[in-house]
């Protein structure tokens, strides 16, 4: 499919250190300004999001990961189920599930997960992390701009 | 031989807890606890920061509900300045208002939707690949696209009055930095459907009668499960009303007899004390005049129709006669009867959206007072899962020197820990074989309260839900991942 518009949604508490990763690499688009991408953050993902998530041809969800392979991970999401414990988190495929059921549209989506290893609460991030933001920011930039050029 | 469950039900950074259920060789439930087993920080962390960041700076502790932490160190800090707690100007009150009954819309609309409908719609026995929100969808699509407006709408009114989705700085030290906009004010009344108040007032009425619905044909379930007595604990508003944002602190024991009558909350350390237990990181509130024994106390909506007289807004006060008359107006100690209360106050908040968004004075522009100021400051509102307490000094250089937050989660830490004991011993003990139904049961009983781990315990946790099995001499012979 032709990927015309693109949704980057960061994830996670920049008052965790490294759990930061994924606003702070939005706010760097955002600061780029790259065309016909929007960008979006919060804390956890929530039930709304399928209603934005259903405005965009492509999703790329940003998180910080303390398991993945430095410096980052990024792989196509499919939309899966799952059972929710608290109202305090809903995973990316989750949100993919209901916007598929909701709103009936199925944006291609992908995680990109950026490797932390610092999660206490305290403000800015580790130097390593800021190493693989470096890397991701790189890495996805490049990636918007072949989605522009070509289909996915 | 004898065998511990143990059930980690945790989320990405929001804290970390587990279950763990001790049973004898006989499979008889000999212990249960609810674990919070990170440690807390958050206190440390605003330590040495200047107080007027403190509004800002505490909603880094939850995502879900960041104005009930904006707006009770907002309240705090009015009394630094010399400005609370009930020395607002009209315009910045009304504005907190706001902001804070679109909090509660979204929260209780979200634990509705999200939280308790798969459950109530599928039943607990049901196929967990069709018992969660996606099912919901897929089953009751209309119900679905509801819950997801109704917490749009109270995002949207946070934003309009906090000025940020997450964040926001709308509450300062001594009042409110905008106004709300005739735009404003008129694209959440007069919005075209289905983003207006009158709409979010029907959905709100029609979630409340799906629950009461599910309760006359589940009358078993719905009263039966959990059940225990207890201490109940709210603010109120001075004439007994409920309020959610500024009141006296109320409690009443299991019959109805006033435990706290109605006290001012700048001194709330002479009526409630906090109890440390080694197997938990999280603290066990309680009140002193009835001791560490018999002191705990539930906070949240079933506290909150157990402590108010009445409910300041039409519709939902008919629904509250309802609900009392079907204790007889004794206290309610029914754990499920947690979702009816919650569905009333989510009609109530709808109401009083309403109401604020036809009162003139949030188009005022007194928006800030100060007076003399002072070293030390009490905020309390009751958040969406109950009494959130917020207490700091400051020194004279203008800096945090002390903080101490009592969360709702914390406050509900006993009543957490009896309603799994209860499911422990009425729905494990003994049975020859633990089924996944079982340990859902065990989760219901936790999510009636939807705990909130990272405001408890500010710690990072892990994903997934991990149920642990020990025989009597404490090797692994079973484990089972969600």
């Amino acid at each position: 499919m032709q990927i015309n518009r693109i949704l980057v949604y960061g994830i996670g508490n920049p008052g965790r250190r490294d759990d930061g990763l994924g606003p702070k690499l939005v706010s760097l688009i955002e600061t780029e300004g790259i065309e016909n991408v929007d960008c979006d953050s919060n804390y956890q993902l929530n039930i709304e999001d399928a209603l934005t998530c259903s405005h965009y041809d492509a999703v790329v969800f940003v998180d910080a990961s303390e398991t993945t392979a430095p410096p980052f991970e990024f792989k196509e999401l499919e939309p899966a189920r799952e059972i929710a414990f608290t109202t305090h988190e809903l995973s990316p495929a989750s949100v993919l599930a209901l916007t598929e059921e909701l709103y009936a549209r199925r944006p291609r989506a992908w995680m990109l997960a950026v490797r932390g290893y610092e999660w206490e609460l305290a403000e800015g991030l580790s130097p390593r992390a800021e190493i693989n933001l470096s890397a991701a920011l790189a890495f996805l930039a490049d990636w918007v701009d072949q989605g522009r050029s070509k289909t996915l | 031989m004898g065998r511990k469950i143990t059930i980690e039900p945790v989320t990405r950074v929001e804290g970390h807890g587990k279950v763990t259920i001790h049973l004898d060789d006989r499979g008889k439930v000999t212990q249960s606890r609810f674990h919070i087993v990170e440690f807390r920080g958050f206190e440390r962390f605003v330590q040495g920061r200047p107080y007027w960041e403190a509004p800002v700076l505490v909603q880094r502790l939850c995502g879900i509900c960041p104005v009930s932490h904006h707006l009770a160190a907002a309240k705090a800090m009015d009394v630094i300045v010399g400005a609370g707690p009930e020395k607002l100007t009209p315009t910045a009150e009304k504005m907190r208002r706001l902001m804070h009954y679109g909090q509660m819309l979204q929260s209780h609309a979200l634990h509705f939707f999200h939280l308790a409908s798969p459950d109530l719609l599928f039943g607990m026995d049901a196929d967990p690949a069709i018992r969660n929100i996606v099912g919901v969808a897929l089953e009751h699509r209309d119900l679905a696209v509801q819950g997801v407006m109704l917490r749009k709408f109270g995002q949207e009114i946070i934003l309009a009055t906090a000025g940020k989705k997450i964040h926001g700085t709308g509450a300062i030290p001594g009042g409110i930095n905008k106004n709300l906009t005739i735009e404003e004010r008129d694209s959440f009344l007069k919005g075209p459907a289905p983003l207006n108040a009158d709409t979010m007032i029907e959905w709100a009425q029609g979630a409340l009668d799906l629950f009461k619905a599910f309760h006359k044909d589940h009358k078993d379930l719905v009263d039966g499960f959990a059940p225990f007595p207890s201490n109940h604990l709210s603010l109120v508003r001075k004439d007994g009303a409920l309020d959610f944002y500024h009141g006296v602190l109320r409690a009443v024991d299991s019959e109805g007899r006033k435990v706290l009558d109605d006290v001012d909350y700048q001194d709330y350390l002479k009526y409630i004390g906090e109890e440390v237990r080694s197997w938990s990181y999280m603290k066990f509130p309680y009140l002193r005049s009835l001791g560490k024994a018999d002191g705990w106390y539930r906070v949240g909506p079933l506290a909150r129709l157990n402590t108010c007289d009445f409910i300041p807004s039409p519709h939902a006060q008919k629904e509250f006669e309802l609900y009392k008359a079907y204790t007889d107006g004794k206290p309610n100690n029914m754990s499920l009867h947690t979702h009816w209360a919650r569905l009333i106050e989510l009609l109530h908040s709808a109401e009083v959206i309403r109401e604020l968004l036809n009162d003139k004075d949030l188009q005022g522009d007194k928006l800030v007072r100060r007076g003399k100021r002072r070293p030390e400051g009490v905020g309390l509102v009751e958040a969406p899962r109950g009494t959130l307490f917020h207490h700091y000094r400051v020194d004279d250089n203008d800096q945090i020197a002390m903080a101490n937050l009592i969360v709702s989660t914390t406050n509900n830490n006993e009543p957490m820990n009896r309603a799994v004991n209860w499911v422990a011993e009425n729905m494990i003990s003994e049975k020859p074989e633990i089924t996944e139904g079982m340990l859902n049961r065990v989760e219901v009983a936790i999510r009636a309260y939807d705990p909130c781990l990272s405001c408890a315990t500010h710690a990072v946790g892990k994903m997934p839900l991990v149920v642990e099995m020990y025989d009597s001499r404490k090797n692994l012979v079973d484990r089972k991942c969600k």
